[in-house]
């Protein structure tokens, strides 16, 4: 009989929150990795397209303000990789058939896995935070605003740790997540993360980056950094989160029912 | 073939960070056309011993020539002499049977028209002609050690390594590779070195055997004379009432010293005039009144060659088991 | 053997690893589609979401946009190639295959410079995708065909530079777990290059650093050939040359290194 067998669905949440979590800091070059390789890639675009602030109607004086919400998606997406990987692996390593043993429930199996996720999320979430004001970004939302955009970070980190849940649940290994991840890529690279949707020459990008639900994600970090409070920013990209939230959740369910096939 | 020797080693050391001795000072010499077993429990050092002799390791110390060149200095000779299938197959899960041997041919330079050749030839000696042409991640552990066999062929070596071959084989499967060994050696002269942690295997296709064991050499010779070295058959007898023990033991005390028993509550005693005595040692038990159990003959093996020499079983040694603790299977003849 | 005997064997050696590289890549998606989107992908983004940069009163590329995003995703695709080939080989020693190219062939170099030769091919092949949809996209080209081919050859020695880099990594840690080691250095050297708008309108320290930067002058040359104006051709070849030989002593250490733990 395993400690598992009476405790209630909190408990086993914690119990697996608290493995992924341990498992992420006992590897601490895991998480170096997707907390420097933002920052590097903000240091070096906030240089090489701050000229870009000169072009009539860019929305801040400085290239390092607009692009600060950039790393908060890539942090999201490595948490997301590094959870749905952990994941993998578990099913990979035959882990997962183990907990299958137990009276674990699929919810809490998955809730603990996004706290993993999720934890990693925040932490890098904060790390960038105070890197951007260290570095004089100012928050035009002011403090109230600091604390939503974490929040926003949280559900956004929340919405792409559901979908490598999903695809290592659906593909079971390490190299399908591994595959998938370029496409969160992808999503990012074709919004407006990297410059202001309107400002946008090519139609076809424009096109793209309007259909894309990343940018509204990206624009509803941003006008907390640049512009303040605009609810509409704001309101566009909980909606979106939480939206992608429930719907790669109810998918995990469905693939965890099929991976757990329990009699 | 040149060199009446093939292989030549002295005083070989491969030593690794942190002082670890994986080769602790072997010599050991093999004939042009023998087949040389290399036994020895796992991580006694035989595959060092075969990466320093392949030139995949380069020694610490001493000396090796193989088929004539020095391992350390003249590796590329050595390497155009020796053929190779190492412990863990070395393939590319990507690549047919018949690529791996074109692959495998313009790394040998061999002329380009005659890669196809050879290669299909190979192919369908080691029976792999149907599967050629399927990618080998698609193949059977038994398919796998064929190909990497093959490929060690494909150069026509005078020398072949083969570092465990068969383990994790099955009988069908281990029972073809032994029959290509044979043949490669009494047919084609070829030179074989064998490692293996199977006593069968090192007893059924050695002309003679090394016994390795935590880096060095403890026993060497043909499997006959090793085992002659320490070979009188023991019997071991459990008695059915476990306080006629004593009683046992001095009527079995006539026909030889008494060895250790591998099961509990029994006796064992090596027999002085062989095999012979099992009919006199039932009439004595049976005149002493004694119930039997269990009476096994244990003929010698090379365990028993292994256990004389490092006071342990060679099932065992590689988990540091100790003979008392550890019954080896046998090929006994049950009496009773 | 004759000296000519061993260069046979040396080529024949590396053509089959070059064959095999090759043949590998082009019968297994999950090798080549990376090496070849992730490319595609970069020019896409950079080249359609960027463009109004230059329109900042200083941009003074004659060329236009797309074609100076090219001349980047040349260069990042061929050091990429080289990353890419290294994860091949740091693979090749974890799961044992390694093994089979060190036992057999006689001069073991002729192994890395099958490695290298098929990651230029595999380059050109990207190369080949890229631009294609670089001229789809209406990149205009002022150089003329040998300013295209100089520009062919510099990448392709950058392909064979960033592979022997890699090389040196792969057969000193021999575990696919190196691969963010090859590929950091590069990545960051070609970040902090003038990517998006010409050196002088970078702006800070990755201005200071950009002109420091040996990829700087690799990627103002690459333009400087399809804008059929040479640019700083002499410094580039001399960066080229003396990258080249370090990588080449880094790899052989690096061989050396694989041959002492077998």
């Amino acid at each position: 009989m395993t400690a598992l067998t009476h405790s209630p669905m909190p408990a086993q949440v914690g119990l697996l929150a608290a493995r992924a979590i341990k498992g992420t800091l006992r590897n601490p070059a895991q998480m170096v990795f997707p907390i420097v390789f933002p920052l590097v890639l903000l240091a070096v675009n906030a240089a090489g397209l701050d000229a870009a602030t000169d072009l009539p109607g860019f929305p801040a004086d400085s290239y390092l303000d607009f692009a600060l919400a950039i790393p908060f998606m890539q942090g999201a997406l490595f948490a997301a990789l590094n959870g749905g990987q952990d994941l993998a692996r578990d099913i990979e390593g035959g882990f997962l058939d183990r907990l299958a043993m137990t009276p674990l429930s699929g919810a809490a199996l998955l809730a603990g896995q996004l706290g993993g996720a999720l934890f990693m999320g925040l932490i890098s979430a904060v790390l960038y935070l105070a890197v951007g004001v260290a570095f004089g970004v100012g928050i035009a939302a002011g403090a109230g605003g600091a604390l939503v955009l974490l929040l926003l970070s949280l559900a956004i980190s929340s919405a792409f740790a559901c979908l490598g849940t999903f695809v290592a649940l659906r593909g079971g290994t390490g190299e399908a997540v591994q595959g998938f991840f370029p496409l969160f890529f992808v999503l990012l690279f074709l919004s407006s993360a990297f410059f202001p949707r309107d400002l946008i020459e090519h139609e076809w990008f424009r096109t793209i980056a309007t259909y894309n639900p990343v940018s509204y994600m990206v624009e509803g970090i941003r006008s907390l950094v640049i512009s303040g409070w605009d609810g509409q920013a704001l309101a566009q990209a909980f909606a979106i989160a939480l939206i992608a939230i429930v719907g790669f959740l109810a998918l995990s369910a469905r693939a965890l029912r099929t991976r757990l096939v329990r009699t | 073939m040149t060199h009446e020797r093939a292989i030549d080693v002295a005083g070989l050391v491969r030593e690794f960070k942190g002082g670890v001795r994986a080769v602790d000072g072997i010599d050991l010499h093999v004939a042009a056309g023998e087949i040389y077993g290399f036994l020895g429990p796992n991580g006694a050092g035989k595959s060092t011993t075969v990466k320093v002799l392949t030139t995949l390791l380069p020694p610490s110390g001493g000396r090796a020539t193989v088929a004539g060149f020095d391992v350390a200095r003249e590796g590329a000779k050595v390497r155009a002499s020796i053929g190779v299938a190492l412990q863990d197959v070395a393939l590319d899960p990507m690549l047919t049977g018949r690529e791996h041997m074109r692959l495998q041919g313009g790394l040998q330079g061999i002329p380009r028209a005659e890669r196809a050749r050879r290669g299909a030839e190979l192919l369908d000696r080691v029976g792999l002609s149907d599967a050629a042409d399927r990618r080998s991640k698609t193949y059977s552990g038994g398919m796998k050690r064929r190909l990497d066999l093959a490929l060690a062929l494909l150069h026509n070596p005078r020398i072949l390594f083969l570092d465990e071959p068969t383990t994790g084989l099955d009988v069908q499967s281990r029972t073809a590779l032994w029959d290509e060994v044979e043949r490669l050696a009494r047919q084609e002269g070829t030179t074989v070195f064998l490692t293996t942690q199977y006593l069968e295997e090192a007893d059924v296709l050695a002309d003679r055997v090394g016994i390795i064991d935590r880096g060095t050499i403890v026993a060497e010779g043909t499997p006959a004379e090793l085992k002659a070295q320490v070979a009188k058959p023991t019997v071991e007898f459990t008695p059915r009432d476990a306080g006629q023990c004593s009683i046992a033991a001095a009527a079995l005390a006539p026909f030889g010293e008494p060895v250790a028993a591998r099961r509990d509550g029994s006796i064992a005693v090596r027999l002085e005039s062989g095999a012979d005595q099992l009919a006199d040692i039932v009439r004595a038990l049976d005149h002493a009144k004694i119930a039997v159990a269990h009476l096994a003959l244990h003929e010698p093996t090379l365990d028993d060659v292994f256990l004389a020499k490092t006071g342990r079983s060679l099932e065992g040694a590689a988990d540091g088991g100790t003979a008392e603790e550890i019954a080896p299977p046998r090929r006994d003849r049950v009496a009773a | 053997m004759t000296a000519a005997g061993t260069v046979a064997r040396t080529r024949s050696v590396a053509l089959s690893v070059a064959w095999r590289s090759v043949h590998n890549a082009f019968h297994n998606p999950a090798i080549l589609l990376p090496s070849v989107l992730f490319p595609l992908f970069f020019f896409m983004a950079f080249a359609g979401g960027l463009s109004s940069v230059q329109n900042v009163p200083e941009f003074d590329y004659r060329s236009g946009y797309t074609s100076f995003q090219f001349a980047f995703i040349c260069i990042q695709s061929a050091a990429f190639g080289g990353v890419f080939t290294g994860f091949a080989i740091a693979g090749d020693f974890e799961f044992g295959f390694a093994r089979r190219l060190l036992l057999a062939a006689p001069n073991r170099s002729g192994i890395v410079a099958g490695y290298m030769i098929g990651a230029m091919v595999r380059w050109m092949f990207v190369l080949a995708v890229v631009f294609s949809a670089a001229l789809i996209s209406g990149m205009r080209i002022d150089g003329s065909l040998g300013h295209l081919l100089a520009l062919l050859v510099l990448a392709l020695v950058v392909s064979a530079t960033s592979t022997l880099w890699a090389a040196g990594i792969a057969m000193r840690l021999r575990t696919m777990q190196a691969g963010p080691v090859m590929q950091m250095p590069i990545f960051i050297l070609l970040f902090l290059a003038p990517v998006y708008v010409p050196l002088h309108l970078v702006a800070g320290w990755v201005h200071d650093v950009a002109q420091l930067n040996p990829f700087t002058a690799l990627l103002e040359t690459a333009r400087g050939f399809i804008a059929g104006e040479p640019t700083k051709v002499a410094l580039s070849a001399v960066c080229l040359v003396a990258m080249f030989t370090l990588v080449v002593g880094w790899a052989r250490g690096g061989l050396h290194s694989a041959e002492r733990a077998g």
